[in-house]
Order: structure tokens, then C-alpha cells, then sequence
């Protein structure tokens, strides 16, 4: 079988009325890359990514994300993608069994293969003491990482993250990031959002958005020596500063 | 403030804060989700009452003296409070009002800011960008003229170029003389306020300038990066001389006891495979410092 690139967006476009949310992307994102997508508020990030996870119809042009069509196959698009935000992550009223075992029924998988993963992976976490411990009354660190690893329960290509680092001290944001990368060196295929610019370091390439378009796309280290800057945050400065962000 | 405490059932909310601010200073608290800093605000904006301890806003007692507060003050709390389904005029207009006081009167506070929402002051509130719907916030809490300005979080959710607006009307702000309280997750904005407290778990680690703070780091700090990410990170970590290693934009920050060490980790590394290595001396930011402190606190 030929090798298909993770994500391949094709002059992919959302008009709402009038209004033109996403104008024409087209880009590609390799297998076990971990990709950002930076964009002010309002320049058409969240549109974009709702078209990728099958949620979202475009107006015009393509996509295919782990090989199926985001139009035709929305739901063969859900099944092999994973996603993380940090709005919607765990119930908050259901253990952490509870909630493994209803996410896993979701994708279909069985009661005994789910918990042989969940314990797989609270192991790794160092969080085996937590198995029937309510979700709301963990940390929210914790939480960020068992939302991680719930989107990586059924084994998917490609998973997306939606801010996923708001709100937690500096040590649990960069360990949120070890597991990012321990993910892509297996071969997951990343694709994020955040607005801490020292993250968008941490990528392979980045997509900055402005107004609905991408208006840059390349290495962290190719794009701060082609805007003679130092830092990915000037870089963006410089892209996104003097847009109308509504 | 002076021995501020605050406790939720069994969870202490605040344990023993106690710090000043004075009139044109701008004082950051610094920390994430759950370190107490929305408590903290509601107190100093008596909306809730302390277990313990007292605290004064422009001398009055934030208990006995609420409602001669509440008029000084402006308050943004972190949730976006505003109506929804108000335009931006009719918001401003609305706050302006029960403050007794109205748009014309106070407009030279929010020029700079509400010049920016005008070609849009016919939309309503709630579809405003979130860049927009913070600087609608900070124009409704200053309209009436406040001597103290407590913001909860203003920039969360924010885009860089937006925050990054945010902090100048700050700092235009503060040469007023408005005494400004505000609390932020990013680090970098720890470093544009006059005095920061770092706060964890209901505690202030540390309290001092942005400078101070950054000076107060233990051992020495290096920059070292290689093209392959992450078994640099791995290896690092297993080095006994690296006192700790975390990812930090584009190169990995590792601690080392002294100077010297720097030569032997790199030979060490060099043997590995790593041949772009790349390693330098840096100078150690508020960020560093704050992970060395949480790292304290953790071993304890």
C-alpha cells in the first residue's frame, strides 16, 4: 500500500454567509510529525481544524486525513484520528475506569482491551493510584494527561490538540510535552494549536494563519531566519500584528 | 494584606499571604490553575470574606469598609462577565450608569483602548473575538474611574499579538497612578510588572522584581540543542551531572552544578552521536527560577 501523508489539505475552504472563515489552505503534514498551527483569535483556526476531524463540511476544495476524504468519510476520519482540547476533555461526575471504559465502548473496543491499555498507561504515568479516584478532584495536570492518553486509547494516526496546555504551571506544561514527543517517536502523527510561542518551538513545522489563509509555513528555525527574528513570538508578532482580530 | 487565609471544606485556598502594593505599581501574581490566585481576588474585591488574617484596599478594611470599596475599584474577573447579548456600547454604557457616572464624562480613560472597539461598538458582546472581549472588559472596569485595578487573568485564551497589546494600555495605565493587581499563567509577562508574587498550591513562594527573582537562580544554565529532540532529552536526563532538563523553545535548558561540568557533558554527549550539538551558557529568566522553586517544593 502506498505510504499517504497524515493530513493533505487541498485549497480547503468554509465560507459562513458571506463571511470567508478559511480561504483556500492547501498544505501537507508527514506521518510522526509534530506539526503547530498558530493563527491569532479569529483568523479561521478553529473552522479549519473542525473541517479535519470530520466535523465540519467544507464549502470547497479537499482534505484527507489518514488517507479518507474529510467530505465522503467523515466517520472513517473519527475513527482513526484522536482529539484533545482543553474544553472538552473528561467527565468530571465518572472515575477514571469509568471514563476509559466509556470512551473505549465509544470506539468500539473490548471492556478486557481497554483495561489492559489503561493500566498500561497509568503505569507509564505514574498514576495507577488514581484508577477509581473521581475526575474532578484530580489535579489539573493530571487530568491534561489522562485527557491525552484517553485520546490515545484507540490507537489512532494522527492526533489533535486544541490548546491543550492552558492553565498549568511551567514543570507540567513541558511534561505535558515529553509525552508529545514520546507519541510522535512512535510514529502518532501531531497536530496542535497553543498560544505559548516557546511551544511552537517545540514543533517540526509550524502554520501561521492570518485572516483565514496561511501565510507561513515552514521549520520553527527556517521561518525566524527568513523574518530575521529570534524568536518564534517575533515571528508571529511580525505576521500577525496589524490584523483586525474579530 | 497580612496573614491572609482561606479554606474551602479541607482545601486551603490561601495559607498565610501577606504583601503590599503600593499606588502606581504594577504587581503580578504569577502561578497556575488551583494556586489561589481568583481566591486572592475575590477577598481584595469583597466578594467573598477571609478565614484569617486582614487586608486594606486604599486603607479600608475589605469587610467592614465593603461598599465604600467596591466604588473604587475595578474589577475583571477571569470569566468573561459581560453581557452577551449587549452590544459593546450598550455594555460600557450599562457599567458607566450604576457607577452613577457616564461615557463622556470618563472617556479620556478608555480612549486609547475603546478607539479600537468603536467601528464595532453595534456588535454584540458575545461575538466579539477574544482579544476584543478582554479590551471590552478593561474599558467597563475603568469607566468609573477606579484607584485600583484587580484583573483576573486578562490574557488567558489570548493570542501573543494581543497580549502583547494588552500589557502597553497596562503600563499606559499605571503612569496614571492606578495601582494595578493582575494574575497571568505566561511567564513572560511576569517579567513587564513592576513586583511579581509566585504562587503555588495556596502559598507565595517568592516575592520580589522580576530582576531579583532572576538572580536568584541556583547553579548554572545551558542552552544545548542537536537535530534530534528527543533522545537528546533522554540522554540529558540520564547524565548524573544534569540537575534537571526541560524543553524551553527552540534549545533544551539543563541545570548543572557549576561551570566546569559543562566541558564533561559535552565530550559525554559528543561519544553519544550527537554531532550538531549545540551548547552555550544562558542567563537564567523568572520561568527558570520558577520551575527550580516548584521543583523545590515537589522534593519536600
Amino acid at each position: 500500500m502506498k505510504e499517504h501523508p497524515a493530513i493533505s489539505a487541498n485549497n480547503l475552504t468554509r465560507k459562513f454567509g458571506s463571511f470567508i472563515a478559511t480561504n483556500a489552505i492547501s498544505f501537507e503534514v508527514k506521518k510522526g510529525e509534530i506539526f503547530g498551527f498558530l493563527g491569532a483569535n479569529g483568523a479561521g483556526k478553529t473552522t479549519a481544524m473542525r473541517m479535519l476531524c470530520g466535523l465540519l463540511a467544507p464549502t470547497s476544495g479537499s482534505a484527507t486525513v489518514a488517507g479518507y476524504d474529510v467530505a465522503s468519510y467523515p466517520e472513517k476520519v473519527k475513527q482513526h484520528i484522536g482529539y484533545m482540547s482543553q474544553k472538552f476533555s473528561l467527565y468530571e461526575d465518572l472515575t477514571v475506569k469509568e471514563n476509559f471504559l466509556f470512551y473505549g465502548g465509544v470506539y468500539g473496543l473490548r471492556r478486557k482491551e481497554i483495561l489492559l491499555r489503561l493500566n498500561d498507561m497509568l503505569k507509564r504515568l505514574d498514576l495507577v493510584h488514581a484508577l477509581n479516584t473521581r475526575v474532578g478532584e484530580l489535579p489539573l495536570g493530571w487530568k491534561q494527561k489522562l485527557s491525552f492518553s484517553l485520546a490515545m486509547l484507540h490507537q489512532p494516526e494522527i492526533i489533535f490538540l486544541d490548546e491543550p496546555t492552558g492553565g498549568v504551571d511551567p514543570i507540567t506544561r513541558r511534561k505535558f510535552w515529553d509525552l508529545i514527543y514520546e507519541a510522535a517517536h512512535q510514529g502518532v502523527t501531531i497536530f496542535v494549536t497553543t498560544h505559548y510561542m516557546d511551544e511552537a518551538e517545540y514543533c517540526d513545522r509550524v502554520s501561521i494563519m492570518v485572516n483565514g489563509v496561511i501565510e507561513a509555513l515552514d521549520s520553527p528555525e527556517n521561518l525566524r531566519s527568513k523574518y530575521q527574528a529570534e524568536t518564534m513570538d517575533a515571528v508571529f508578532q511580525e505576521l500577525a500584528r496589524g490584523t483586525i482580530t474579530l | 494584606m497580612r496573614n491572609i487565609g482561606k479554606s474551602y471544606k479541607e482545601v486551603i485556598a490561601l495559607n498565610d499571604i501577606s504583601f503590599d502594593v503600593a499606588d502606581g505599581e504594577l504587581f503580578g501574581l504569577i502561578g497556575p490553575d488551583g494556586a489561589g490566585k481568583t481566591t486572592l481576588f475575590r477577598i481584595l474585591c469583597t466578594l467573598i470574606v477571609p478565614d484569617q488574617g486582614e487586608a486594606r484596599v486604599r486603607g479600608l478594611d475589605v469587610v467592614e469598609d465593603f461598599r465604600s470599596i467596591r466604588k473604587s475599584i475595578g474589577y475583571m474577573p477571569g470569566r468573561f462577565s459581560l453581557y452577551q447579548d449587549l452590544t459593546v456600547q450598550e455594555n460600557l454604557e450599562f457599567f458607566a450608569t450604576i457607577f452613577g457616572t457616564t461615557i463622556e464624562q470618563n472617556y479620556h480613560l478608555v480612549r486609547d483602548i475603546y478607539t479600537q472597539l468603536e467601528p464595532f461598538k453595534q456588535r454584540l458582546a458575545g461575538d466579539l473575538s477574544g482579544g476584543m472581549k478582554q479590551k471590552l472588559a478593561l474599558c467597563c472596569a475603568l469607566i468609573h474611574k477606579p484607584e485600583v485595578l484587580f484583573l483576573d487573568e486578562p490574557t488567558t485564551g489570548v493570542d501573543a499579538v494581543s497580549r502583547k497589546e494588552f500589557w502597553q494600555m497596562l503600563k499606559r495605565l499605571k503612569k496614571d497612578g492606578l495601582a494595578i493587581l493582575v494574575s497571568t499563567p505566561y511567564m513572560d509577562e511576569a517579567a513587564l510588572c513592576d513586583r511579581i508574587a509566585l504562587m503555588q498550591n495556596g502559598r507565595i513562594l517568592d516575592i520580589n522584581t522580576p530582576q531579583k527573582i532572576s538572580e536568584e537562580f541556583v547553579g548554572v544554565l545551558y542552552a544545548v540543542k542537536s537535530s534530534r529532540v528527543y533522545d537528546l532529552l533522554i540522554a540529558l536526563r540520564a547524565h548524573p551531572l544534569v540537575l534537571s532538563c526541560y524543553a524551553f523553545g527552540e534549545y533544551l535548558h539543563v541545570t548543572l552544578a557549576k561551570s566546569e561540568d559543562s566541558k564533561e557533558l559535552e565530550s559525554h554527549l559528543q561519544n553519544q552521536g550527537f554531532s550538531d550539538l549545540k551548547i552555550h551558557l544562558v542567563t537564567p529568566g523568572i520561568e527558570n527560577v520558577f520551575m527550580q522553586l516548584l521543583q523545590q517544593t515537589d522534593e519536600k
